[in-house]
């Protein structure tokens, strides 16, 4: 956009003068962020671009004689394969999950690290300890508490002797959500600490002088002015939770059970059998995903301004 | 140590423009067998070569994938590979390790026992030099149950096991360990998931693994976690002493001195349980060829350190020091085996008549799709188990998702 609008005087004849100083200076701009350019897309542009290459061919690393083009077959093959749709359904179902659970807990915290008098440090330091620790780490943490033979989980009291939760599909399900709410609530309770310093105090006791009650200034004030931060920590965590590879790939490795997500099915094709064409098509098809979520969320925050700016 | 000082002469000659280092890429041997056979060579090759003993993860999944990604690149860092018994058609069908023709071929092949021999045969050439081998027993505790008779079948030993209300060990975890049961259950029924012509041909016997699999599964006699168990927790288990038997590897006996007491004397060992009465049992087949990789730059060296580090001594070694039985027959009759293992003859018969698991180029897709349609042991339907596998099996064959 920028370069052509420094292109455009030469071109058609200026509408304002743009000084000599100017052009210069946008000159110089361009020259200060190109190594940033060249360097985002040498190391995102170029692997995006070789992939969707990679996906539209026939090629196994163990055979590389029979590598052909293929056109779509690829994609064909895994959107036909009951395998990927019963994988987007495991990622669906931990994603809707462990995000909302997320949002509330996050929500929960947020009101009491912004209502805390006294400690307000520590406190806050405290709540961001899960998300300082290395996911494969959690993880291991959550599976060995779970394991049926030496984890402590089986000998708390009201937990029976014969639950093993990571001995079936859902009780996996659970300690894997659990584990990645453990993990990421810090992360959407920070984000929605920023949304809630926005909320003005004025307002509040406006409300309260005009007899509205907690849970109705809750709901009708803090709520409506947070959506957009709202929004924001739940783009950021969806498109998280989506590409969940970790917490499954340490909890159940490879993804047994039944416990498959979209990441570890790309990983199995594209890292264990060495089948980089098929492995790229998956990988397309999560890049795919994660761009229409992205495109609703972006959505529904562009509409939640618009309204907001339109209210006020 | 000596290991240490090696590694940096070697470094040192590199410069000076010799190449004589041999990197050989295997698993950790924690025993220290594969140490001592590197230090010996190194000292025998006396600066002609120098090994270099490089070690790969623990899990059987990573080492392949390490290697495979690495000979896809070819690199000529790696230059003899610990190849795991089942990798040989898959390297060797994409070109990346060189046969052992004239008389290497009699080098890797003179004296050896059937069932390791088969694991490094490929299109009519030999592919890899036998070092170690294994098989799996069956283990059971002599104070508690009965001995075994020679046709024992899973389904007495699992009407026993009820009976008993103890449990029966095995490895039932979504992975390698799984393949190797369900294949010896298959082949114990007289069939195979791969032909000899390398085609995938699943019959009835895959029903007779799963009727096996899902009676175990949903019976009290399966033990706490068995959906998730492999190896070690398998011999966890058998040594807490909730159950009396248990099939695995042999490196569960050398394990069981540290439980004390007379747990270890109590241990009996038996062959691989039958599938079907009438049929001899066909136990699994495990162990490391050493395979010699093209990219290599001195392949002529890496063949003579692989002879050097698979002879006979350091066969027993392994044998002594890691708990992993010798592919030479003769070495079985060594008095260093025979102190190692008190069931030395029966380990032996074990690995002549074990089943190799399916000799393919798609060993490794294949294996997937067992895993996928064996897991979990309670909830796998033997009706239809046939169709499902041969479903899999074929997508994975023909490189398709499943």
């Amino acid at each position: 956009m920028e370069a052509a609008t420094t292109r455009a005087p030469t071109v058609t004849p200026p509408k304002r003068k743009v000084t000599d100083r100017a052009r210069a200076e946008r000159k110089l701009a361009w020259l200060l962020c190109a190594p940033a350019v060249i360097a985002m897309l040498v190391v995102t542009g170029y692997p995006i671009a070789y992939a969707i290459y990679l996906s539209l061919q026939k090629y196994d690393l163990r055979f590389p004689d029979d590598k052909e083009f293929v056109g779509l077959g690829n994609y064909g093959d895994v959107l036909t394969s009951s395998t990927w749709w019963t994988d987007v359904l495991n990622t669906v179902i931990i994603t809707v999950i462990s995000v909302s659970l997320e949002l509330v807990l996050g929500m929960l915290i947020v009101l009491v690290m912004h209502r805390a008098i006294f400690g307000r440090g520590p406190v806050r330091a405290a709540i961001l300890i899960p998300y300082g620790i290395v996911t494969v780490v959690a993880a291991f943490a959550w599976k060995y508490a779970f394991d049926p033979t030496s984890g402590f989980v089986q000998g708390l009291p009201l937990i029976s002797d014969i639950a093993q939760p990571l001995n079936t599909r859902e009780g996996s399900f659970l300690v894997i959500i659990l584990a990645e709410v453990w993990k990421t609530t810090p992360f959407m309770a920070l984000l929605l600490l920023a949304g809630l310093a926005l909320v003005p105090d004025e307002l509040h006791e406006a409300a309260k002088v005009d007899g509205a009650s907690t849970m109705q200034r809750f709901f009708r004030i803090t709520i409506p002015l947070m959506r957009p931060a709202i929004l924001v920590a739940l783009l950021f965590r969806t498109l998280d939770a989506f590409r969940i590879f970790d917490n499954i790939y340490i909890i159940q490795p490879g993804g047994a059970l039944n416990t498959e997500s979209v990441s570890i099915l790309g990983y199995n094709v594209t890292i264990n059998r060495v089948n980089v064409g098929l492995g790229s098509a998956v990988s397309i098809l999560i890049f795919i995903c994660v761009i229409l979520i992205a495109v609703f969320f972006v959505k529904a925050l562009g509409t939640s301004t618009a309204q907001q700016r339109g209210e006020t | 140590m000596a290991l240490a000082i090696g590694a940096c002469g070697v470094s040192g000659e590199e410069g000076g423009g010799g190449s004589r280092a041999i990197n050989w890429y295997v698993f950790d041997e924690p025993g220290g067998a594969y140490d001592k056979a590197v230090a010996d060579c190194n000292k025998e090759a006396n600066g002609k070569y120098q090994i270099n003993y490089i070690r790969l993860p623990t899990d059987a999944n990573q080492q392949r994938e390490l290697i495979v990604r690495r000979l896809a690149a070819e690199d000529k860092d790696i230059d003899l590979i610990g190849m795991d018994v089942i990798w040989t058609a898959e390297l060797a069908e994409a070109g990346w390790i060189l046969p052992w023709d004239g008389e290497r071929r009699t080098v890797a092949t003179e004296g050896k026992l059937e069932g390791p021999l088969k694991t490094v045969e490929f299109k009519g050439k030999i592919w890899g030099l036998p070092f170690t081998s294994n098989t799996q027993l069956l283990w059971y505790r002599k104070d508690r149950v009965d001995p075994p008779p020679d046709d024992f079948t899973w389904d007495e030993m699992l009407d026993d096991a009820i009976d008993k209300g103890t449990a029966i060990e095995v490895q039932a975890r979504q992975y390698e360990g799984l393949t190797v049961w369900i294949n010896a259950l298959i082949a114990g029924a007289g069939g195979q998931i791969v032909n000899k012509q390398g085609d995938v041909e699943v019959n009835d016997t895959a029903k007779r693994a799963a009727e096996i699999e899902s009676k175990l599964g949903k019976s009290p006699a399966a033990p706490p976690g068995m959906s998730t168990n492999a190896e070690d927790q398998a011999r966890q288990g058998f040594e807490s002493g909730r159950s009396d038997y248990e099939v695995n590897y042999p490196f569960v006996y050398p394990s069981a001195e540290a439980v004390g007491g007379d747990f270890q004397k109590n241990m009996g060992w038996a062959r691989y349980p039958r599938t079907d009465k009438d049929k001899p049992s066909r136990p699994p087949l495990g162990g490391i060829n050493l395979g010699v990789s093209k990219y290599g730059e001195t392949p002529d060296l890496a063949f003579e350190a692989a002879e050097c580090i698979a002879n006979d001594q350091h066969q027993g070694d392994a044998a002594e020091l890691g708990g992993l039985p010798p592919t030479t027959e003769s070495v079985y009759d060594t008095e260093q085996v025979k102190k190692a293992y008190p069931f030395a003859d029966l380990l032996r018969v074990s690995i002549e008549a074990a089943a190799p698991r399916p000799v393919t180029p798609a060993y490794s897709d294949i294996s997937l799709a067992i895993q996928k349609t064996y897991s979990p042991p309670d909830g796998v339907d033997p009706n239809g188990i046939v169709r499902r596998l041969r479903d899999r099996t074929d997508r994975a064959v023909e490189g398709k998702i499943f």
